[in-house]
């Protein structure tokens, strides 16, 4: 139905049964649309993390083995640990009725899908609900990663610009990057892996809000067994935020009236959320330093397991060599341990801290776009001021043709200034209301998050007791 | 910075070699040392009831080079040539802690107050493992003497421990007197001879190829070793971060969470202190007697060189004699030369039978003692680590 639209066009709204909310004809006027080379990523590099990355060898970590332990019930405790856990519920919003419904979605089964360059990788979509805008109960769709971009890309166009916090996706770029940095092979499991619980965590933020729950896009994505094809990758990549946020914030400098904050709250969140922004990054870039040295340990470890096994088979002594084999292999069931805690490090700490550094760069986009809807309320009523001034002189000097066209210039231009003043007042209202919402939200998340994470260090140590319990006595054995 | 060692840490430390300094006649031990720049004194303390000394008790500084001319002229020593010459101590160490305050000093800029002095702590603490590390392992050296029958009596080994002036001078004469002969030696060439000879006493032989393959087992597990403790450690220093930006978060948050990212940050701070031990413990128990024995093997491949050396002798006499009797010339000299051969060998072949036993012996005991402390330690950590998580998760639900 939509026509394949060539990637310089803004990427707003090609679907064409969107009802969403309209953009204002006054944002088409600005040749600088935001949308239009949606390109750039949110990057997570930050210099702190180079300082810690590049302490010591860089190792080629790459899983030695295929992470079975991925993907088998073992890390059933990541499995489950997202999608069944903060997300358990999604509450549509109180003004809605104040019925709660709930709603999960699960990305699975990735599959390779053709040949060659043309290959792609296909994921089940499964969604559960009993959400009545939804045409069943359970439905399953297959998608492409494609698909992921491009429905961020219609969300993003829709949505951000008047406030709501859109849920980003992760790139290509961010995972061509994953891919060169870490040494992985794009379809080995863990990257594999890696993607699909990141797509998974995608839409279920992406339904939280309650907004986007009920956009057309978003049950298109999750109903339709026939998505139309999405634009060429550039064009799609998540929304250009970053780009976006500096577009915005070149805008801000060039304003010469500075906005006059009488709303302490904005400032102050604000001033928040960059605090935030800046901790969490680091934060972030600790974490992968300590997964990357878990999988040391685990690479470490088993390579000692391998030596004292020999240095067993070496020992003349029966009994000492016998513990030694034992030793052997105690080590290596711990090295496994360690590769498990690696992922749970990972999969649960790591990988939110990523997310939530995307989301706060969503929410920075959202505060400067309150700004750019200011400045153009702001510019509309300069224009006014002037327009009623060349009126005044008009008048003076008595050109009733052209005193005509200037009044209606005037007319209309105060409905543009109401329009602007209204548009700000609305972008602030969901601004508060958003934010409301997010730093509840990231609360509930973080809190059951760091617990399901702690519980995985407990059991990786409880692990580790009965390891050594075992192996106690056969120290003890020796004569 | 001077460390005077407690006894209860010695009692941990000394852990290597077991059943030593327990005779009372002589008692050696290190009680403090003096680290100055690069160069670290050590206080060796003396306690005997021998008449061949002087005082009963008394204390000498001597440095690492002293400990290095005494185990020299022990090798060097003949009549020494049939025992086990208990390795030498390696040279005190501070390389690499060094190296990390330096990366740490260049990196100060990226981190907090709070952490840079966490960090430093840790290095501090590295430090005084490296330094409490070789001053253990030069006790050891002087206690394996002492409670050696013959080597405790040796002259030079009471030069060390009484001479109450500066061994440097020794040191010299002894420098030019061997020239460092038996090091400069390609050590190579023990293994080509030791397994070219032709063993007529299956004792020896099979200590000849379990010496020469166990050696390489045992070097390989200590590499490995080492870097399983490299790894614990990085990952307390990851914890050390965590935990400060984690603070960072809490003092910024003034949502419910804040109380949250307080009892974590507190967590972290903990089991990083609890992973830096299970680190230490793991050098101490695993990787230092997995070196300490490597040593002590190229000590035993030493031993087995020598009798192989002498072996070689005695058949290089044989054939002296054969043509000594063909030209019929020289024949006495030829003849004693050849007993004193065969008597060196003896010798070396008896005493050395018996140390390689003892060896042994010593060998398994030290294993067993430090492999179940080492599972008894890593029991005792995971369950503090248990305790602490349980106890943060707990209060997280309670919040």
């Amino acid at each position: 139905q939509s026509a394949s639209e060539p990637a310089s066009l803004p990427a707003e709204d090609i679907s064409t049964n969107s009802n969403g909310p309209k953009q204002d004809s006054l944002f088409d006027d600005d040749p600088e649309d935001l949308f239009a080379e949606a390109t750039e990523e949110v990057s997570l590099d930050s210099p702190e993390r180079d300082v810690l990355l590049s302490d010591g060898p860089s190792p080629a970590i790459t899983p030695i083995t295929p992470p079975t332990s991925v993907l088998t019930p073992r890390i059933g405790l990541h499995d489950d640990m997202f999608t069944h856990s903060s997300f358990d519920e999604v509450k549509i919003e109180e003004e809605e009725g104040g019925d709660s419904f709930d709603i999960h979605i699960s990305v699975s089964d990735p599959e390779k899908v053709g040949d060659g360059m043309n290959a792609y990788m296909a994921y089940k979509v499964t969604t559960k609900t009993s959400i009545s805008l939804f045409k069943s109960h359970e439905f399953s769709v297959k998608r492409r990663f494609s698909d992921f971009l491009g429905l961020h890309s219609k969300l993003a166009s829709k949505y951000l610009h008047i406030g709501y916090i859109v849920p980003p996706c992760a790139g290509k770029k961010h995972w061509m990057t994953k891919v060169k940095v870490g040494k992985e092979d794009q379809s080995s499991n863990e990257f594999v892996e890696k993607r699909r619980s990141a797509l998974e965590r995608y839409l279920m933020r992406t339904v939280k809000l309650p907004v986007l729950l009920k956009d057309p896009d978003v049950l298109q994505f999750l109903e339709s067994s026939e998505l139309p094809r999405a634009v060429s990758t550039q064009a799609l990549s998540s929304a250009g935020l970053l780009r976006m946020v500096n577009k915005a914030a070149e805008a801000v400098n060039k304003m010469t009236i500075k906005m006059n904050e009488s709303d302490a709250w904005f400032e102050e969140k604000q001033q928040h959320f960059e605090n935030l922004d800046v901790q969490l990054r680091k934060l972030h870039a600790s974490m992968e330093s300590l997964v990357l040295h878990r999988k040391e340990l685990s690479v470490n470890t088993a390579q000692f397991a391998k030596s004292a096994a020999m240095l067993g088979n070496s020992e003349d002594h029966t009994a000492l060599s016998r513990a030694l084999s034992q030793l052997a292999e105690v080590e290596e069931k711990i090295d496994q341990l360690h590769q498990d805690q690696a992922n749970a490090d990972f999969y649960l700490f790591s990988e939110l801290l990523g997310d939530y550094v995307r989301l706060i760069t969503a929410v920075k986009g959202v505060f400067d776009h309150r700004m750019k809807t200011w400045q153009k309320w702001q510019d509309t009523q300069m224009l006014l001021q002037k327009k009623r001034e060349a009126e005044a002189k008009l008048q003076f000097n008595n050109k009733p043709d052209k005193l005509q066209q200037a009044k209606d210039e005037i007319k209309e231009l105060e409905g543009k200034v109401e329009q602007g003043e209204r548009e700000f007042e609305q972008i602030s209202k969901t601004i508060r209301k958003e934010v409301s919402r997010f730093e509840k939200e990231r609360v509930k998340d973080f809190k059951t998050i760091i617990i399901k994470y702690l519980e995985s260090l407990v059991q990786t140590q409880q692990q580790l007791i009965k390891y050594w319990d075992a192996f106690l006595p056969e120290a003890k054995a020796i004569s | 910075m001077t460390s005077t060692i407690d006894e209860s840490n010695k009692e941990k430390m000394r852990s290597v070699s077991v059943d030593l300094n327990h005779d009372a006649s002589l008692l050696i031990d290190i009680p403090d040392a003096l680290c100055e720049r690069d160069k670290v004194k050590f206080t060796v303390h003396t306690k005997t009831t021998l008449s061949s000394f002087q005082k009963p008790d008394f204390s000498v500084p001597r440095q690492h080079e002293d400990f290095i001319w005494l185990h020299d002229t022990l090798v060097e020593t003949e009549d020494y040539a049939g025992l086990i010459i208990p390795p030498a101590p390696p040279k005190p160490d501070f390389e690499s802690p060094r190296e990390k305050m330096h990366k740490l000093g260049e990196g100060e800029a990226t981190m907090t107050k709070e952490e840079y002095t966490k960090m430093k702590q840790e290095l501090e603490a590295e430090y005084l493992a490296v330094f409490k590390k070789t001053v253990q392992v030069h006790e050891v050296f002087l206690q394996r003497l002492s409670s050696h029958p013959n080597l405790s009596k040796d002259r030079n080994f009471q030069i060390f421990l009484e001479y109450d002036q500066d061994l440097t001078v020794r040191r010299k004469n002894a420098k030019e007197m061997f020239g460092g002969f038996f090091k400069n030696m390609v050590k190579s060439a023990d293994e080509v001879l030791i397994s070219g000879i032709k063993e007529v006493d299956d004792f020896f032989e099979q200590e000849k190829t379990f010496l020469l393959d166990y050696y390489s087992k045992i070097k390989d597990s200590t590499a490995k070793a080492e870097k399983m403790t490299r790894s614990h450690k990085n990952i307390a220093d990851d914890y050390i971060h965590i935990s400060a930006t984690l603070n960072s978060l809490s003092a910024d948050d003034s949502t419910a969470n804040k109380k949250h990212l307080e009892k974590l940050s507190d967590l972290f701070e903990k089991l990083r202190k609890v992973e830096g031990r299970v680190a230490s413990d793991q050098e101490l128990k695993l990787t230092e007697l997995l070196r300490y024995y490597m040593r002590d093997i190229q000590a035993a491949k030493d031993l087995l060189y020598r009798r192989a050396r002498a072996l070689v002798d005695y058949e290089n006499s044989n054939k002296a004699l054969d043509k000594a009797r063909l030209k019929s010339k020289d024949i006495p000299q030829a003849e004693e030369h050849q007993q004193q051969c065969l008597q060196k060998f003896d010798k070396l072949s008896e005493s050395g039978k018996k140390e390689l036993t003892s060896f042994k012996g010593r060998r398994v005991v030290a294993f067993r003692k430090n492999l179940i402390e080492m599972a008894e330690l890593e029991i005792k950590h995971a369950k503090n680590n248990v305790t602490l998580l349980q106890g943060c998760i707990d209060l997280l639900k309670s919040i």
